[in-house]
């Protein structure tokens, strides 16, 4: 699940940047630009979820 | 008002301001002796010859491996980029300089002043993660890792944002404000090495004892409270001399603006601090000296990004800001997501350089730059925090990260360099691990 969560990040990024390039509309850009931070924001959510270790262990 | 009215055209001239600019860098080494006070001593004290000896080594090797390899891929010296076109827009994703400095000597004054921040600011940002690896993290792989931020990851980044990369481009390719704005390093520096912060932490793991099976975490207090203090007194010094720089370097400001921008960051970092102070006081029923010395640097980091751009007021909004959250997210990831950061960076250094490049935006006038400021930390969480994260799980397979039990349980400092930091006195031992 870690690994899962550290590839959807880079999607939100290049989601940021189509967004660049398709929508010369201000008000669009910046919503598919906050769309790309909120698929980030997922994967990192899911990311911080797959790395919370059970109770008393520790990685080695 | 903006103290800074606009982004100068021109760079700052002349022999007079070169040697200004020159003599604030002289002083930004302070804030990396900052740092290396306060990831000592928010360590235990039978790791803390193995923090000091970990942050030289790490500042050192950070800098050898940027001039031989990093530096070149800046592209602070030289005038080739990697460009690609997409939409009709150049896009220059990497620098391509001389390797090992050639030609250093004859580059433009301004371009000289460039590399030395880059310098200083790549010892920085290889340094943040150190701390938040405390007490189990080997000093080979934390020099490797330093080794690989200084090659690789903090170049790409200074490229992007500070040199001739996209992200600096977006105000001209784009019409976003001036561009993704980071004069102080907030983004290059303290988001990168707060990120860098939280892939050491998960490949490493918590501290032993740190989680116990039933019950809330273990708190392991810093050894000395007094380093850490000290530590954030020389920071602001650091601070302030690379605010000024970064805002005559990056943003061109005018000499004339770099009081307005040391007051910024003085007012940040006290906002900051008043705000931590209050919280813990509310939260816990007296301060906490750790946490208010977080939220210290939390403002001072968050200024990074916008003490040259944004009005006292605005400034002093935002540290306070910054001074709220810090211990309030220590807590939570302590408690709620067993992240064992003893530094606190990833909160410190990661997060609060975030909001200081969200503020830099929304109290910007010019339009558009608030959309840069996110396209920025887009790149920053889908670039850098996978790629670091790859890099360090590869690393780690080459030269583990963590040390073994016995090594933990005996302190980094007779493990690793074979004596304490503090032979005369008695280390009491550790409860946790009986």
């Amino acid at each position: 699940m870690k690994y899962a969560g550290l590839l959807v990040m880079p999607a939100g990024f290049f989601l940021t940047i189509a967004a660049l390039v398709l929508f010369p509309d201000p008000s669009r850009r910046a919503a598919f630009v906050l769309c790309g931070l909120a698929v980030e924001a997922m994967g990192l959510a899911v990311a911080v979820r797959g790395h919370i270790l059970p109770r008393g262990a520790t990685r080695s | 008002m903006n103290p800074i009215p606009s982004i100068a055209p021109a760079p700052a001239s002349g022999d007079a301001a070169f040697a200004f600019t020159f003599a604030l860098l002289l002083l930004c080494p302070l804030a990396i002796a900052g740092i290396a006070l306060i990831n000592a001593g928010l360590g235990r004290s039978r790791s803390a010859s193995q923090a000091m000896i970990g942050n030289l080594s790490i500042v050192a090797l950070g800098a050898i491996v940027f001039a031989f390899v990093g530096a070149a891929f800046t592209g602070t010296l030289g005038n080739k980029d990697v460009v690609f076109y997409a939409a009709g827009k150049p896009w220059s994703v990497l620098g391509l300089g001389p390797f090992l400095l050639h030609g250093l000597s004859h580059a433009a004054p301004q371009s000289q002043l460039a590399l030395l921040f880059e310098f200083l600011a790549v010892s920085m940002a290889a340094l943040l993660p150190w701390g938040s690896g405390a007490d189990r993290w080997r000093l080979a792989a934390g020099c490797a890792s330093a080794a690989v931020l200084a090659a690789v990851v903090f170049p790409i980044a200074a490229h992007w944002i500070w040199a001739s990369g996209w992200l600096a481009q977006l105000g001209i390719n784009f019409s976003l404000g001036a561009g993704f704005l980071d004069p102080g390093g907030a983004a290059t520096v303290h988001v990168l090495g707060g990120l860098s912060a939280l892939a050491v932490v998960w490949i490493a793991g918590p501290r032993r004892g740190k989680f116990p099976k039933e019950g809330l975490s273990i708190a392991m207090p810093g050894h000395n409270a007094v380093y850490v203090l000290f530590g954030c007194l020389l920071a602001l010094v650091g601070w302030l001399a690379f605010n000024a720089a970064g805002a005559v370097i990056w943003v061109h400001a005018p000499l004339g603006a770099l009081p307005g921008t040391a007051i910024d960051t003085l007012l940040s970092a006290s906002g900051a601090l008043a705000a931590t102070f209050s919280v813990t006081r509310f939260r816990f029923g007296k301060p906490d000296a750790s946490l208010c010395a977080n939220g210290w640097l939390a403002g001072l980091v968050a200024s990074s990004a916008s003490a040259a751009l944004v009005s006292p007021a605005a400034s002093l909004f935002i540290g306070a800001a910054a001074g709220i959250f810090t211990p309030l997210l220590v807590e939570l990831f302590e408690l709620a997501l067993s992240i064992d950061d003893p530094s606190g960076a990833i909160t410190v250094h990661g997060v609060s350089g975030l909001w200081g490049l969200v503020a830099a935006g929304i109290f910007s006038p010019a339009p558009g730059q608030l959309i840069a400021q996110f396209v920025g930390i887009a790149a920053l969480l889908g670039v850098f925090l996978p790629l670091v994260y790859l890099l360090f799980a590869l690393l780690n397979r080459i030269v583990p990260f963590r040390v073994d039990p016995d090594g933990e349980r005996v302190g980094m400092d007779l493990h690793e360099l074979g004596g304490g930091a503090y032979p005369e006195f008695v280390i009491h031992r550790d409860d946790s691990y009986r």
